[in-house]
Order: C-alpha cells, then structure tokens, then sequence
C-alpha cells in the first residue's frame, strides 16, 4: 500500500502525467470547439493518427521539429475541411462521415508510411524536443521538476486552453461561436454566417488534433508506428463531454485523466506481477466511460450540435 | 446553393450511386499507386486477376466477404434504427473468444450438428450483451453509445489479449499469443473442397435473406424504421423506443458475434488479437455503401473483400504498400456519402 | 425608402413569389396578408438575404443589396423578427443581443457601453428586459422583446414581423401594437406580416394581399374591411361549415384534478374538464400555457402526476398510446410533421402504425400489407386525400392532405373520443373547411371531441362548451353561446372569475 502511495510523492509521476495530457489537450480543445460550432468530429482518431506521421517524417526528411508541428497542423486541416465540406456544406451525417475520415486518415497515414519506410524492422527514429526548463521556476524543489521541465508544446498546450476559455467566454468572435453551436438560425439573423464560421473552426479545431498527433511523435516519443493513437481520439471526444464543452474544464479533465493513467504505469511495476498487464492498459477506456456516465445528464450539450444547417430551412 | 430533394429518386440512380462512388474512388486510389511509382493500369488489372483471375482467388474473395457480410449486417441494422453501433470490431472479437473458449472443452462429445449451432448462438449472445451494455448507459443515461461502443472495442481487444496470455493460452503454440483449439467436431465443413471456403458464407446470405425478412415484412420491422426515421412520431404511435432499440441492438450485436464465432469455426479454429483485419470497422463502409439494404450489403462486402485480396496479390508484384485497400475502401465510403446526395438531391443555384 | 423590385423566387416546380413589387415608405406599418404558404415569408427572407431571389432586386435608402446576404440587409439598417424566435436559449439576453454586432476579432467586447444602449432602447420602447437572465428562463412574450429589440440594437430603420401575435395573448398583442405605433411614430418604417384580419386592420396603414406567391390587392386600411380582406386573401368567399344544436350523451372522458410535473414544474395543474358524447370541448389558450402537455395526457402520451383520468366511467388504469387507441381514442397530434407522420414512410404505413398490433394489420408478427393497403385506400377515398396512393411517401403530400390522413385514419376505426390539438394549424381555407367538416361530423355521429386550439374562430365555430388554459391551469367551462372574442380574450389572459 505504501509503495502506491509512494508512486505519488515522486515528481516524474507529476512530470509525466503533464506529458500524458498534452496529446490529449490538444486533441479534446481541438474536437471541444468543433464540437462548440454544432459539429462531431469523429475524424480526431485519424486525424490524429496522420498528425503523428506528418509530424514525425517531416523532421526525419530533415525538417525542423516546428516545421514538422506546422505540417501536422496543417494536413490536420485539411482532414478538418474535407470533414467541414461534407458535413456543414453538404450537410451529410457527421456520425458516418467522421467514421469516414478517420479511416481515411488513418489507412493513407499507413499507406505513406509505408511507402517512405518500406522495411517493416524497428521504426527509425528523430531527435524530439527537448524539456525546456522555465528559468526561476523550474528550480523550485518539486514542481519545478514536476511542472516547468517540460518540453514547448506541452506549454503550448496549456496556454492554449487558457486562451481559447478566455475567447470563447469574452470575445465577440468566441460569442459568434457559440451563437452558431446554439442556433445557426439566430446567428444568421445577426448578420453571422454560421457555414462559413462553421468551417473555419472545423479547420482549425482539426489542426489542433493534429498537433495532439505530432507531439506523440516529436516530443513524448521519437518514432512513429501504425496504432499508436489507441483510441485516444475517442478518448478526446469522450473528455469533451466530460469538459461540458468547455476549454478550461477540459484542461483538468485531460490532466484527471492523464494522472489515472501515468498512475496506473506506475502501478503496473509495483503489481503488475500479479495483475495481467492488460487490465492497466484498460483503465484509461474505462475511465473515459466512467466519465461521460457522471456527466452526461448534467452536461450543458450546445443545441444545435449535430443539426446540419441549411440557409432558409428550419 | 441550395439542395433541393427529389421527389422521387429514378431506381437507376440507386444503382449507379454505389457503382459511382467505388469508381472515384478506384480513380484517386488510382493516384497512390502512381505516386508508389507503379503502372497504375497494371496495378487494377493486378487487382482484378488477384480476386478474381482464378477459382482459388475466388474462394478467397467470398471466404473474406462472409465476415464482411455479418459485420456490415451489424451496422446496416443499427444504423436504420438510429442505433450508432460502431462497436462491432468488439462484439466480433467476443464472439470469436467465446467460442474459442467454449468450444475448445465443453461438448467435446457433441455431435457437430448440435455442437455448431450452439458455438454459433454463444457466440452471438456475447455480441449482444457487448452492445447490450452501451445500449444501457444511453437509455438510463443518455450516454452517447458512438464513444462507449468505439471505446469497447479497446477494452475487448485487451481482454482478448489477456485471455489468451493467460486462461486460454495455448501451451502449444511455442509463446506465441493465442487461444487454444476447437475441437474438430466444432470446425465449419468446407462448401468448396480444397480452398478455405466454408459453409459459414452460406450463412451469411441466410442471415442477409433474415434480416430483409424482419425488415420488410414484420411488424417490428416496420417500427424499427419508424423509430430510426422519425423517433417522436413513432412514440406516439405507440411505438417503445427503448424496447425496439434493445431488439436492434440483440440483432445487430448478435450478428457482430456471429461473424466472429464463424471466423474462428470456418478459418482459423482459434483467436489472435489480429484475426480481424477491421472487419467490425470495414462492416461499416460495407453497410453504407449498401445503402442499409441487407441485400446490397451482399455485393458491398464483396467488393470490399476483392479490394482486400485483390490487392494483397497485387502489392507484392508491384511493391505497392497493401494499405492501399484501406485507402480505397474508406475513401469510398466518403464518395459514396457523396453520390447518395447527388442521387437524393438536385443542386441549385 | 425600400423597395422591392419584380422580385421572382421559385422552388422547383413551385413558384413562391412571382414578379412582387412593393414599396415601403418612411413610418409607414404596412401589412402584407395571405394564407399560409402565400409567400410572405418567402418573400421577407429574399428582402433580409435568408434567400437569393430569382429574379428581380432589392433597394434600401436607394442603394441596391446584394442578394442572400443577411449582413448586408443588416448594414442597411434592416431588422427582421422571426415568427420561430432566432434565439439561443442558452445564451443570455444581452449575449444574443450583442452577438455579430461587435468587431469579429475584437480581443475583448464592451459590456458597460452595450448595457448602457440596451437600456436606452428599452426604456424609449417600453421593451424592459433582463440582460443577464437566460433566454430558455424567460416565457413567450419576453423572448418575443428581446427579438425585436435585437435589430433595435443594431439600429434598424426598416423592422419586419412575421406573424409577431402568434405566442401572444390578445392583451399581450396590444401592447405589442402601441409599441409599434411608437416605432412608427419615431420614423421606422415596419412591415407586419399576418393572416389575422383584425390585427392587420387594426394596426397598418397599408395593405397588401399575397395570394399563391403574387400580389393580389393593395388597400388603404383605412378603405377596407375585414370581409373585404378575408376575401381577397381566399380568392373567393370564405364559408366554414357552422355547428348545429344537438344534445350531448354520457360523460366519457372525464379528468379530476389531473397534473403533470416534469423537471419540478407544474406543466398542467388542478385540471378538471369532462366531455360527452356528441359534443365538442374546445380548450383555448396561447401558445405555451400546457396545452401540449394536456393533449399528452389525454392522448397517453404521458401518466398523470396527480389527480386522475376516468375513461366511460372507469379510471385509468394503463397509460400508453396504444392502450388509449385501443379504449377508443382517436388522436390528432398538434405537430404533423414531427408526431404525425413519419414523412419518409409510405402512407400505408403510416396509416397503420398505431394499430400495427391489432389482428387486422398484423399476423404472428408479420404485417398484413394487403389489409393495412385496402385500409388505406379506404382512408384516401372517404377523406378525399389528394396527391398520393398508399405507396407514396408521406412528405410529398400537402399539410392539408396529411391532416386528412390522420384524421381518416382514427375516425375509420370509429373511435369513441377525439383528441384533436390545433387540427388546422397551417393550413390554408380550403383544408381548413375540410377539417371543420369532418370534425363536425363526428360529433354529429356521437363521439366526444376534445379541441385544443388557439384559433378564437375555430373555437367559437366549433365547440360547444369552452376552457382557457393558462399556466397549466383549465378555467371552469363556458358555454359558447355566452362568449364573444373580448371575453374569450379575457379568459385567456386568467381572468376567469366571472366566468361560470
């Protein structure tokens, strides 16, 4: 029982459970302002699958570690857009064309892997980020090892969720975003046009998952291979309804969830003798259940989610 | 732009729709197999000669589409209901293990004639009570079964895997990962002699010929559609909406689980974690590009198992990465999302 | 300072305006008239950019708009508010208010200066509002307020209404007249779209009559008259069939102090009404007064939370839809398209799925599809379903022939009890005759109705004894013979003291 407890008073626990939540975080936002708009996402998994490749072969043709974040954001968008056409111009079923685009996303990921690495061995590997130590702070004795050792996107991440909680909340932009997810109709009648809105945010909401992907790749490994998202992009979307929709609450959900399951790693080596593997690597699905059990009822859902909005029709 | 609903669809266009949509897509698959650096012309006729160019490649096209069949009845059955099963990867696989399970010890004394029937029906009832599950949480409290659903099939597969590290490993399999067995009395008997196809395909199209039955001619199929296209009008009519989503669900789960009791029974005789390449996932182009009718799901799932084992062949001639064929088929569920509102919708400007 | 120019909007086969031209002058209120499905609206979304018309083009202030641009009707100084309400029920009052008309990439917004013109435009307007409260927490009238001050804000000069009574009581609707006499009297200029006679008599300059997507007629109002209107507005003299005397049987459905509580509010309370055989009970109300929840219960749609529902006497035992159906109920949902029909069934099959489980319609759980297709042919013919046969999908048809749908097939069963809620909402005089018709001649045939409506004449036409519903709560039974629209109006508004 000590040693479980002990588990906690170590500051690696702490420092990876920062690094477990920042695919998350960037994932979750990303599919939590899709979501805001009145759009599912179900592209997060493929998306962020394709991120992770992008991401990482970009820095292994010799890119820079940013170039590779910036091209994993921006095929991210361009899963976002094609997921945008269909659903918010075409208005077809977000369920189905999510499914879609995840499968897509993630066989054409495999597809150019494949393609650029045809030996099938132990993947090659990049140099990642590297931890960046916040001056002053990180010299503080436990949460400086603990919080500000981590490497930039992991920041980027965070402050990201602070931005986007303040803008959403406080901007007339993050107003019209909300307007569009509560009624297309009466941000329309504002002069906003919720297509046009709607797209955009996608765009960028899908760069974000992308971005979740690469840093899996760039910065918490240095490699990439084939399944190696493991449904956190469901995951993501299932944080999302326990965030209520909301940036902030999604920066502590990724971080509970990330505890639970840097936690449970750890667990495993002090019991993993006599309890199969395989029931740790199950925590974090079943957390993610759990969840969305404790909050669905209460969750403030945006009203218009998953109503496909056609000019003029109500 | 505007969209304006047809009227009435031409039952042309409801043929073309399909073959529409696999054609673009064939089309842009057409551009990876370019940018691989092979002839892409070379590649197709490769493709065809592999799934079809011999009686062996047939066997192997239909042998691939009957786990193809059941999985896209899945989700075909949910989905006209409104029921967003996408956990049929999960349900296949407990189907499968608990077949393994059982059928590697018990009834070793059963006749094949008892002994199949009963693997098969377990193996559909643990497809149930896996859908049965998420079906609960979103009827007692509105969770959304899209994420549970695609959650379990992690968890399942994980479960999978410490079943056959542990209890049902096979001692015999030198350290190699899977279940034991079934005994030979539970195996499928080959419909063609010589090649891997078994008689579970003829149970496939049974159940597609079920499951249009139930569709079309019973009263709870009548109210499945009603609750699937319009929920508030088929409660007034009297019409239980969680007691059709249960009855759904047991059909849909049932057949995720079927297919996975079949691929053990007919093909392998026990259970890996990679015995399905995505069928549960595949199911679900399968259904869209059928339509959601049973019958077309027939013909989808062939040629999804064609691109499949087409490709395999023409990969290795080649040296195009057999991801092609996921490439393919998922892109042609996104065209084929597309032709159906080309077919259902004149545009305007 | 607006006008509209041979403005031309088809929709496939259907032409919903043809070759409108109108002009609008500064603090004119000019009414635009015409049955459901005239082209009224159709034509004030072309004019606020919701469509792009055909043909023709729009000028305000004399600058052409771009066409299907809603900011750009915006800009020029044109409001519109929505019969369906534009509103985000969970947004505040000020947020929907302020929404898209701050700078786009402003960093922060300006709540203090926003408040502060909010207030000015509610005092100056006598549209008091609470900025902060939620929009899903305020009742009709007042998200109707916040609608209209929504343009205000963004300093419209020219305000479009369409059908802005509709939620209201007929006092709340006066005060919404002054308020407009107001507007107008500062210069705006308002276009007020209805098919009521009496509001648009009472409250514009001008007139306009929309028939079948053209201009029919142009009238001072000070020059016509409501006969004259209603007239033109049909195309040809409008007759309802009128109610005879008959004399009212045994009580059959009976309801004692019946409430229904959801999310701890009272959505019905203490109600108490009987009906007879052979006589209509018309149960008038405003939109939103629990009217929808009263016509649950008494459809099984739902169990009372308190009090208790007698059948022929007997109490409720099972609440379900398809127990009431097989008591002998026979129900007309107030929404069509969303409780009715299924719009992409056949029409058989909707013309049998309340009854699916009976042994007429259905085997050993196999449909009988040659009984349910007889039943509905029967259906068509007797009720003069026009446009489709029991294989047509149910959408193609027209509200008018959907309604005769439903109603065929309860009153084909011969039911005992009718439940009809707002049987003729929608639909345009022809139907509604219709409608009437069969209505009347069930009860001459001895059933029981039940009439929830908030059409005043409808209600008067056909019902022989009346009940307001306000708040949940049933005012005690007046006999139609001692009412008149003011009284109605009265009763309506929960003053009901006087009543019995």
């Amino acid at each position: 029982m000590t040693a479980a407890l002990d588990i906690m008073a170590n500051a690696s626990l702490w420092a990876a459970v920062l690094r477990i939540a920042t695919p998350l975080l960037f994932g979750t936002l990303g599919a939590l302002l899709c979501e805001r708009v009145g759009v599912l996402n179900l592209g997060i998994e493929g998306i962020m699958t394709f991120g992770a490749m992008i991401g990482w072969l970009t820095v292994y043709q010799g890119g820079n570690l940013w170039l590779g974040l910036l091209a994993a954001a921006l095929g991210g968008a361009a899963f976002g857009l094609l997921h945008a056409v269909m659903t918010v111009s075409l208005g077809l079923s977000q369920h189905v064309t999510g499914l879609g685009i995840t499968l897509f996303a993630s066989s054409l990921t495999y597809y150019i892997y494949r393609l650029v690495i045809p030996v099938s061995g132990s993947p090659p590997t990049i140099s990642p980020f590297q931890p960046l130590s916040i001056p002053v702070l990180s010299k503080i004795p436990f949460l400086g090892e603990a919080v500000f050792s981590q490497t930039a996107p992991t920041y980027l991440a965070i402050l990201l969720a602070l931005a986007l909680s303040y803008g959403l909340a406080r901007t007339p932009l993050g107003l019209a975003i909300r307007l569009v997810g509560e009624n297309p109709h009466a941000a329309e009648a504002q002069g906003i046009d919720p297509i046009a809105l709607r797209i955009a945010v996608i765009a960028f909401g899908s760069a974000l998952m992308g971005l979740g992907g690469a840093f899996l790749t760039t910065s918490a490994f240095n490699s990439f291979f084939p399944t190696m998202i493991q449904g956190r992009g469901w995951v993501c979307v299932a944080l999302v309804v326990f965030a209520s929709w909301r940036p902030g609450r999604a920066l502590g959900g990724a971080l509970l969830f990330a505890f639970c399951d840097a936690y449970q790693l750890r667990l495993q080596h002090v019991i993993g003798k006599v309890v199969p593997y395989q029931l740790f690597l199950m925590v974090p699905y079943l957390i993610s259940i759990l969840a969305l059990l404790f909050v669905a009822r209460r969750a403030q859902v945006p009203q218009a989610l998953m109503q496909p909005y056609r000019r003029g029709e109500r | 732009m505007r969209y304006e609903q047809r009227t009435n669809i031409p039952p042309i266009l409801l043929f073309v729709a399909p073959l529409g949509a696999v054609a673009v897509a064939l089309l842009l698959s057409g551009i990876l197999v370019a940018i691989a650096g092979a002839p892409v012309l070379e590649a197709y006729r490769g493709i065809l000669i592999g799934a079809f160019g011999s009686r062996l490649s047939i066997t192997e096209t239909l042998t691939r589409a009957t786990p193809l069949i059941l999985t896209g009845l899945t989700a075909a059955t949910a989905f006209r209901a409104r029921l967003w099963n996408i956990g049929g990867e999960g349900q296949f696989y407990l189907g499968a293990l608990t077949v393994a399970g059982l059928g590697s010890s018990a009834g070793l004394h059963l006749p094949a004639s008892v002994l199949i029937p009963s693997l098969m029906l377990a193996g559909a009832v643990a497809g149930m009570a896996l859908l049965l599950l998420p079906l609960a949480l979103r009827l007692r409290f509105g969770v959304d079964e899209v994420v549970t659903t695609l959650l379990l099939n992690f968890v399942v597969l994980l479960f999978v895997s410490m079943m056959i590290e542990g209890p049902l490993r096979d001692p015999m399999a030198f350290g190699w990962p899977q279940s034991v067995h079934v005994v030979p009395n539970a195996t499928l008997p080959k419909l063609v002699q010589g090649t891997r196809l078994h008689i579970g395909l003829a149970v496939a199209l049974l159940m597609s010929l079920v499951v249009w039955v139930i569709q079309n001619r019973s009263t709870f199929g009548l109210e499945a559609r009603a609750a699937g296209l319009n929920p508030q009008a088929a409660a007034f009519a009297g019409v239980s909406l969680p007691g059709i989503l249960v009855r759904v669900a047991c059909l849909s789960g049932g057949l995720a689980g079927l297919a996975g009791a079949i691929e053990v029974l007919g093909l392998k005789g026990y259970v890996t974690t990679d015995l399905s390449p995505g069928f549960g996932y595949a199911g679900i182009v399968v259904a869209m590009l059928a339509r959601l009718n049973p019958f077309g799901v027939v013909v989808a799932a062939l040629f999804v198992a064609a691109m499949f084992v087409g490709v395999d062949g023409m990969s290795r001639a080649l040296h195009v990465p057999s991801f092609l064929a996921d490439v393919t088929v998922s892109l042609s569920l996104l065209t084929m999302l597309v032709a159906l509102l080309l077919v259902s919708y004149r545009i305007r400007r | 300072m607006l006008r509209l120019e041979n403005i031309t909007k088809r929709f496939g086969a259907l032409t919903a305006n043809e070759n409108i031209t109108l002009e609008l002058a500064e603090g004119e209120v000019l009414a635009l008239l015409g049955e459901n499905g005239a082209g009224k609206t159709t034509l004030m979304n072309i004019l606020f950019g919701h469509y792009r018309a055909d043909e023709g083009r729009v000028t305000a202030f004399g600058k052409e708009l771009p066409p299907g641009k809603a900011r750009a009707a915006i800009d020029a100084g044109i409001g519109m508010v929505h019969q369906h309400f534009a509103l985000a029920s969970n947004l505040t009052v000020l947020e929907n208010i302020v929404a898209g008309a701050e700078p786009r990439w402003g960093l922060g917004s300006d709540r203090a200066a926003a408040l502060a013109k909010l207030r000015g435009l509610s005092a100056r307007f006598g549209l008091a509002v609470a900025p902060d409260a939620l929009v899903a927490d305020l009742s009709l009238g007042e998200r109707q307020r916040v609608e209209i001050l929504k343009p205000l804000y963004r300093n419209a000069r020219i305000l479009i209404l369409d059908e802005p009574t509709a939620v209201l009581t007929p006092a709340e609707a006066e005060t919404l007249f002054s308020t407009l006499r107001l507007m107008a009297a500062e210069g705006l200029s308002l276009i007020f779209i209805s098919h009521k006679l009496h509001e648009v008599m009472r409250s514009a300059d001008r007139v306009l009559v929309l028939r079948g997507g053209r201009l029919v007629a142009e009238r001072q109002a000070s020059a016509t008259s409501v006969d004259e209107l209603a007239e033109l507005m049909v195309g040809r003299r409008v007759t309802r069939p009128v109610r005879t005397r008959q004399t009212a049987g045994d009580v059959v459905l009976q309801a004692r102090g019946v409430g229904l509580i959801r999310g701890g509010r009272a959505l019905v309370a203490d109600a108490d009404f009987e009906i007879r055989a052979g006589e209509t009970l018309g149960i008038i109300g405003v939109a939103g007064n629990g009217q929808s929840s009263l016509v649950d219960l008494a459809c099984g749609m739902q169990a009372t939370t308190t009090g208790q529902l007698a059948l022929f006497g007997a109490r409720v035992e099972t609440v379900s839809p398809r127990a009431f159906v097989r008591a002998g109920i026979g129900r007309v949902p107030e929404d069509r398209h969303a409780q009715g029909m299924v719009g992409e069934m056949a029409l058989w099959e909707n013309a049998v799925l309340e009854r699916l489980h009976e042994p007429r319609f259905s085997r050993a759980g196999f449909v009988r599809r040659k009984a349910a297709k007889a039943f509905t042919e029967d259906v068509i013919a007797r009720f003069d379903v026009r446009g489709g046969n029991p294989t047509t999908r149910t959408r193609l048809l027209s509200g008018g022939n959907m309604q005769k749908m439903i109603l065929g097939r309860n009153l084909l069963t011969s039911p005992k009890i009718l439940i009809a809620a707002q049987p003729t909402r929608g639909l345009d005089e022809g139907a509604v005759a219709a409608v009437h018709e069969q209505i009347l001649r069930a009860r001459a045939n001895g059933m029981a109705i039940l009439l929830v409506s908030e059409d005043l004449d409808e209600v008067l036409g056909l019902a022989d004894r009346v009940q307001a519903m306000v708040k949940g709560r049933l005012s005690p039974s007046v006999a139609t013979e001692h009412l008149d629209a003011r009284r109605l109006g009265r009763m309506m508004a929960g003053v009901w003291d006087d009543a019995a």
